[in-house]
């Protein structure tokens, strides 16, 4: 018995009782629909915890300031500036795992322009943090080197200080006030977004290292930073450079080995992986959940296709008497099993492509549909045809001629 | 030497829980090619077990059967299959065609399973059905036939891989007298002018008397092998009264 003819048998035994096979279709669609949709929804969060990551700045390591200790009291991380500015240079200058490293000053000042007022985070720092953090000015220019050697009274803005400060105004070449010094804007940073716990990136500004030192944080401790942004040259030389800058500056520090560091190395990504990871993990929850509904409508085609071998007993009975074999009869009947799992797949495709588009659209929730996503839900409504479909095909081709030819 | 049917000793013995019912209790018959069979007796007689064996449907419990020379009765259920599609045809009391499936295409089922192209199928089917004069209506859905038609059809369907035995379980019995006249009539020229051997298990008299030779079963034995001149159904035709209303199609 060949293929195309056992198909057409199918096609012409589903086509009889359409209602039915519309409704034993009706348990794939939704199995895979649902599985399409919700793999959409975690791996479009996914891709947006990536795209967080990759705003922060890759292969990103922050090194901070120790803490102090006086009489007992311990303070916190960065109470007391230990790192300074030629820890800085020495990381990028000695280290052969480090791209860019950058002395960063940091704190909050109110910013003044003309009647507006704003409070924000400065950060005082060299050119490369900004290269560190993959920022780009998207008007006016960056900070440059000269700046900071000629410790001049500029600043760049990000959009949220930039937006409340001059609204629809250009800020590049205005004046404004910080701790009542003037500055003048030389750009506006591109827009970043919110990190993963919610903190508007875009609400800061960057003046250069040497003016922050002169005229805004530097006067307690002078040539000390408060933390060092480093950016390793890859992922994979992430770890290396961490133990790399820990030996370094315990040995500019002068520290005995059985002294405690008095700075530390944060590594940002190794944190954000974390949630990378948990989400991975939704998704790949949210995707088995969806498949307990396909599950549920292969046991749909299982109950269907037994009610149709037993209505069909007499024409098994036919078959088998004009010379039909046993795996003629099991072909016939897997192959019909799977044409309802498939086209019930298929249709189910198209729903969940759209389905996922529609949630996108109303709940702005990013999903992420991927190919991988639709050949694995539709093999597997495949799958689920050819597994529910097996015992009832079986139970058709074991059937004994004689009493199949006898039934009523 | 040219016996196409020879069971030696054949023994059916079914077992229902505890219980040993036997149904063929020691059957010998040789049957040559070309001979048109009649198999008589009452139900539980024995005579639908031994049709099933003798059409490959079931395997004896005891005993040989030997088709064409071959020993049939060890083979597997694939190869009985094979021989059912190609060797024996049947004819059932209540026709057994597929509903919803056209004429044509219930002629062609046989031809589906020892893949024949689709071309030769059709010719094959259009053939069978002009043999059993019912050209023209093989686009009909057994529905739309009258039961003289539909079982005519399943006795083209039954020659349409040429078998050489044609297995008859009541062909007559839900049809009226001159009905079932014209399917013996059928059944008689194929006999006469193809030489297929015809067995037709039946319990009327009337329809047995057109056989060339009558079996006879008993519990599970034959009781009596009698061969006559048998009646023509061709004559018998000629003489009923020329039907008023023919098909019902």
């Amino acid at each position: 018995m060949n293929f195309p003819m056992t198909l057409r048998i199918a096609f012409k035994a589903l086509n009889r009782n359409k209602m039915r096979s519309g409704l034993t279709m009706l348990g794939i669609i939704i199995g895979v629909s649902a599985v399409i949709a919700m793999i959409a929804v975690g791996s479009g969060a996914k891709a947006r915890i990536q795209e967080q990551i990759a705003s922060m700045g890759s292969n990103l390591l922050i090194v901070l300031s120790g803490s102090a200790t006086s009489g007992g009291l311990r303070f916190g991380t960065g109470s007391v500036p230990t790192l300074t500015v030629d820890d800085a240079k020495a990381i990028a200058a000695e280290l052969p795992s480090v791209k860019y490293s950058a002395p960063v000053l940091t704190g909050v000042v109110q910013i003044v322009s003309g009647n507006q007022n704003w409070s924000t985070v400065a950060y005082g720092s060299t050119p490369e943090a900004l290269l560190i953090r993959d920022w780009p000015v998207v008007n006016g220019r960056a900070l440059t080197q000269a700046d900071v050697d000629g410790r001049t009274a500029v600043c760049l803005l990000g959009q949220t200080v930039a937006d409340n400060l001059f609204g629809d105004m250009d800020p590049v070449g205005q004046i404004v006030r910080i701790k009542k010094f003037p500055f003048t804007v030389v750009g506006v940073l591109a827009l970043k977004g919110q990190t993963t716990w919610g903190q508007d990136q875009d609400d800061t500004l960057y003046v250069p290292l040497t003016t922050s030192q002169r005229l805004l944080f530097g006067r307690n401790f002078p040539g000390m930073v408060r933390s060092i942004s480093v950016q390793a040259t890859s992922a994979n030389t992430l770890k290396q450079a961490e133990e790399e800058i820990t030996q370094l500056l315990r040995q500019r520090h002068r520290l005995r080995p059985d002294q405690e560091n008095d700075f530390s190395v944060r590594n940002l990504t190794e944190a954000m992986s974390t949630a990378e990871e948990s989400a991975r993990v939704m998704s790949l929850l949210l995707g088995a959940i969806a498949s307990i509904a396909l599950l549920v409508g292969g046991i749909g085609i299982m109950n269907i296709m037994l009610v149709s071998v037993t209505e069909r007993t007499r024409e098994i009975g036919i078959r088998l008497a004009v010379g039909a074999r046993e795996r003629d009869i099991l072909y016939q009947f897997l192959i019909e099993a799977l044409v309802l799992s498939l086209i019930g797949g298929l249709i189910g495709l198209i729903i969940g492509v759209s389905a996922s588009q529609l949630i996108s659209h109303f709940f702005k929730w990013p999903t992420l549909v991927s190919l991988e996503a639709l050949l694995l839900s539709f093999s597997f409504a495949g799958g689920v045809g050819i597994f529910f479909g097996f015992y009832p095909a079986r139970k058709a081709a074991k059937l004994d001629p004689i009493e199949a030819l006898r039934y009523e | 030497m040219d016996d196409l049917i020879r069971v030696e000793h054949l023994i059916k013995i079914y077992y229902l829980g505890e219980v040993q019912v036997p149904a063929l209790k020691g059957v010998d018959l040789c049957i040559r090619a070309g001979e048109f069979v009649a198999i008589m007796g009452a139900s539980g007689s024995g005579k639908s077990t031994f049709m099933n064996i003798l059409g490959c449907l079931d395997r004896p419990s005891q005993g040989r059967y030997f088709l064409e020379g071959t020993d049939v009765s060890g083979l597997t259920k694939d190869d009985l299959a094979r021989i059912r599609n190609e060797k024996i045809g049947f004819v059932f009391q209540s026709f057994n065609l597929l509903n919803r499936t056209t004429a044509l295409e219930n002629i062609e089922l046989p031809l589906f399973y020892n893949n024949t192209s689709s071309r030769t199928r059709h010719q094959k089917a259009t053939e069978a059905l002009t043999g059993v004069g019912l050209s023209g209506r093989g686009h009909h859905l057994p529905s739309q036939l009258s039961g003289g038609q539909q079982q005519r059809v399943a006795i083209a369907r039954a020659l349409v891989n040429r078998p050489s035995l044609i297995l008859a379980d009541e062909p007559t019995g839900n049809l009226d007298t001159r009905t079932s006249l014209e399917i013996i009539e059928i059944f008689q020229k194929l006999n006469q002018q193809s030489r297929i051997t015809i067995i037709l298990v039946t319990h009327e008299q009337e329809i047995a008397s057109y056989a060339g030779r009558h079996v006879i079963f008993r519990d599970g034995k034959i009781i009596q092998d009698l061969s006559f001149q048998p009646r023509q159904a061709a004559d018998d035709l000629a003489l009923m009264p020329t039907p008023t209303e023919e098909a019902i199609a």
